[in-house]
């Protein structure tokens, strides 16, 4: 099977098959990373450019691994600026990254659309690292694998996603990603960080932790950005660590054998407490190792791989 | 010159007038509307033209009174890249309207009375239609300090209003409200709670929820409409409620007009058209404010036109050129063109059964005039003879290429339309033609 579209700009547009293919192919490449010469010759002669128009180390460097290990050629242009305040637009951006014939964009923006925008504008397939509070597609399915490698399924499983739901394009791609695979999502955090009408999204909303981790199979905690108290979305991280902290006390709420999962970069003692980070039920690292594999499938996929 | 639009189907909401009819123009003015005014009396033969006068055969035609825009921007001075004054008028004239009122929010600010009398000098310059500039309330759309309204009135200017931004201090609006209605002069007002709408870019909503765009809500203008009333009623004067987008603000429009509060509310073709799904692929060109809202909010719209909550159909036409727009949604300007589909959008209204063809034309030209308390909108006899004539049969596809504005940011492009203003006549000349 092969990906019948050009782009990956979000989980919501992808259906249960593709997530399975996306998947499965990522499972292949799992082994490439524990070899000693960590590289296939898959995409020899291609490049790829990652375009990181907002600060990133880990999805930057999980593309780069990707790119590397397939044999491309990856270039990274990393900006922490806004194409606006560079003074070049995004639609010039992509022209001239264009006209250097590269056969992969990887795009990571604050804003949400960008990618989308980026799509329309060029005729190499562009992979979404995250736009905005709206998706982060790769970010979902290194999740999804996670759950899928370590509990053999995802339907009927309980996952619970605890924190900034509204800032959070994380929580937008699993909920869409989890929901197509047949889990039962939860969400959690206070008002203020609940987006309107979430629960149309088709999971069920709590305002506290302990009640989402009720019996969950998974949790997911949420990265909080200290950047959101100046906007009154929490009074304080004090606050917010003395009631949405995941530690080594409430997740005995959760099921006995669950997985605690984090997207990072994490803020210990804050929305995760350090035990329960490095703790037995911690897959954290596992993400960041399935990360790779999930982006090497889909450098693969998108440039026209599969059998 | 003299001009005989003979035959058409006379609409004038300022005496209930809906009947065929000749019309018969003389020196800028109506001169008289009869049933077969007679060719002969003015010694004119059959080919039509003879003579200083030309008859021009509007049968199957609708004839109302010019169409009047209570709220456009025509941005000169000072963003000519985005529209002049001589490229929005010819875009209104094209659209069927004989009128229009300017916004304040120019580069400089009309805020005195030098940008009052620039403005008028470029419409005299262009002299296709009637431009009516609306001055702002504060120095420099500030918030701060009231402008010169006595002298401003004195320059030419009909309104204040700080539109584009909200008032946000209230006893500012307050003293606005008084000092204005004390000189006989409507406010409009832009209602909107900026802290509430933050740095929202479209309606706060599910819609918003998956797109991951930050979201304006309802509340955010529905405040503000709910205070402006509140200070209209207190101080006694009057209001007018720019581009009403919310199933809220005309409810409490509605139940403040029961109580007798002197406020009146326009909203404009794309609330009652569009909704929010439209954002769904990003396009800047449904990036308005206020935003485009849910289905719900639309029928309230539309409810609200019906039952007369809502007086006027504006087109809050807001030009933005190319490279205000082509950028990331949250970076591209707000606002879309709406001077060439206002006409079409609005004539749906009454083919869906909203409105009344008479309830329509009093929405489009009668009520602005009103408002504006301008002696426009009627085909009186002795009025000053602007007459859109209209074509509801004329099919024509929306193509950005061929609007006469100098920006091309419609949602509308390639949209089918059915009716257009054919001929706009304003004082007596023919200012646009398409028969």
């Amino acid at each position: 099977m092969k990906l019948s579209r050009k782009d990956i700009l979000g989980i919501k547009e992808l259906g249960a098959d593709e997530i399975n293919l996306i998947l499965d192919t990522a499972e292949t490449f799992i082994e490439v990373s524990t070899r000693e010469i960590k590289k296939l010759p898959t995409l020899r002669g291609r490049t790829i450019i990652n375009l990181f128009l907002e600060a990133s180390t880990r999805t930057r460097t999980s593309f780069e691994i990707a790119g590397k290990r397939l044999s491309a050629d990856t270039i990274n242009i990393s900006s922490s600026t806004s194409s606006m305040v560079k003074g070049e637009t995004l639609i010039d951006t992509a022209r001239n990254l264009e006209a250097m014939n590269p056969d992969v964009i990887v795009i990571r923006h604050r804003s949400a659309g960008a990618p989308h925008l980026l799509a329309r504008m060029v005729k190499q397939p562009v992979i979404n690292a995250g736009d905005g509070a709206h998706e982060h597609p790769t970010q979902a399915l290194l999740d999804m694998m996670t759950i899928r490698s370590k509990k053999g399924k995802m339907e009927g499983l309980k996952v619970a996603i605890v924190g900034d739901i509204a800032y959070s394009r994380v929580a937008r791609s699993n909920i869409y990603g989890l929901r197509k695979m047949g889990a039962h999502v939860v969400i959690a955090g206070p008002a203020t960080m609940l987006p309107r009408d979430i629960e149309r999204m088709g999971v069920a909303v709590y305002c506290r932790l302990e009640e989402a981790i009720k019996g969950a199979d998974i949790i997911m905690m949420l990265r909080i950005q200290t950047e959101r108290q100046q906007q009154n979305i929490f009074p304080s991280l004090r606050e917010y660590a003395n009631y949405f902290c995941l530690n080594g006390e409430n997740i005995k709420l959760a099921k006995e054998d669950v997985l605690v999962m984090h997207p990072g970069p994490i803020n210990r003692g804050v929305e995760i407490s350090p035990d329960v980070a490095d703790g037995p039920y911690s897959v954290i690292l596992d993400q960041v190792t399935n990360g790779v594999a999930v982006r090497m499938a889909l450098l693969y996929l998108v440039t026209g791989g599969g059998q | 010159m003299r001009l005989l639009l003979k035959g058409g189907r006379v609409i004038d909401p300022s005496r209930d007038m809906d009947d065929q009819m000749d019309v018969l123009v003389e020196k800028g003015k109506i001169a008289k509307l009869g049933k077969n005014i007679s060719d002969d009396s003015q010694g004119v033969g059959a080919k039509g033209q003879k003579g200083d006068l030309e008859i021009i055969n509007v049968q199957d035609l609708l004839v109302v009174p010019g169409l009047i825009d209570i709220h456009c921007h025509l941005r000169e001075p000072g963003f000519e890249y985005k529209e002049t004054i001589q490229t929005g008028s010819e875009a209104a004239a094209a659209g069927g309207f004989t009128s229009v009122a300017c916004m304040a929010n120019t580069d400089p600010v009309h805020d005195n009375r030098s940008v009052t009398e620039f403005i008028r000098q470029k419409v005299a310059q262009s002299d296709l239609i009637n431009v009516f500039p609306v001055a702002s309330i504060s120095v420099g759309l500030q918030g701060q300090i009231l402008t010169e309204f006595i002298d401003l009135k004195n320059a030419g200017a009909v309104a204040f209003s700080d539109d584009g931004k909200p008032v946000m201090n209230s006893a500012l609006m307050r003293r606005a409200l008084e000092y204005a209605y004390s000189i006989g002069m409507p406010v409009i007002s832009h209602c909107e709670d900026a802290n509430l709408s933050n740095e929202g870019v479209m309606n706060e909503s599910f819609v918003a929820t998956e797109l991951g765009l930050s979201g304006i809500p309802s509340v955010a203008e529905e405040m503000m409409v709910a205070r402006d009333i509140l200070l209209a009623q207190y101080t006694r004067t009057a209001v007018h409620l720019a581009h009403v987008s919310t199933a809220g603000s005309v409810q409490i429009i509605r139940d403040a007009k029961n109580r007798g509060v002197k406020v009146t509310a326009e909203t404009a073709p794309h609330y009652f058209t569009l909704t929010e799904e439209f954002l769904r692929d990003y396009n800047p060109n449904m990036k308005v404010n206020p935003p485009l809202r849910s289905s719900e909010d639309r029928e309230a719209l539309k409810q609200g036109l019906r039952d007369g909550t809502i007086d006027v159909i504006a087109t809050d036409h807001a030009p933005h050129a190319r490279t205000d727009k082509e950028v990331e949604f949250e970076y591209a300007a707000s606002g879309i063109v709406g001077l060439e589909t206002s006409l079409p959008l609005s004539l749906r209204l009454v083919e869906e059964g909203v409105v009344t063809w008479k309830q329509l034309i009093a929405m489009m030209s009668f009520n602005p005039a009103r408002i504006l308390k301008i002696p426009k909108g009627t085909l009186k006899a002795g009025a000053d003879a602007d007459i859109t004539v209209v074509d509801l049969n004329k099919k024509w596809t929306v193509s950005r290429d061929t609007l006469h504005s100098r920006s091309k940011n419609t949602p509308f492009d390639g949209w089918e339309m059915k009716g257009k203003a054919v001929l706009t006549v304003v004082g007596g000349k023919i200012k646009h033609r398409e028969l």
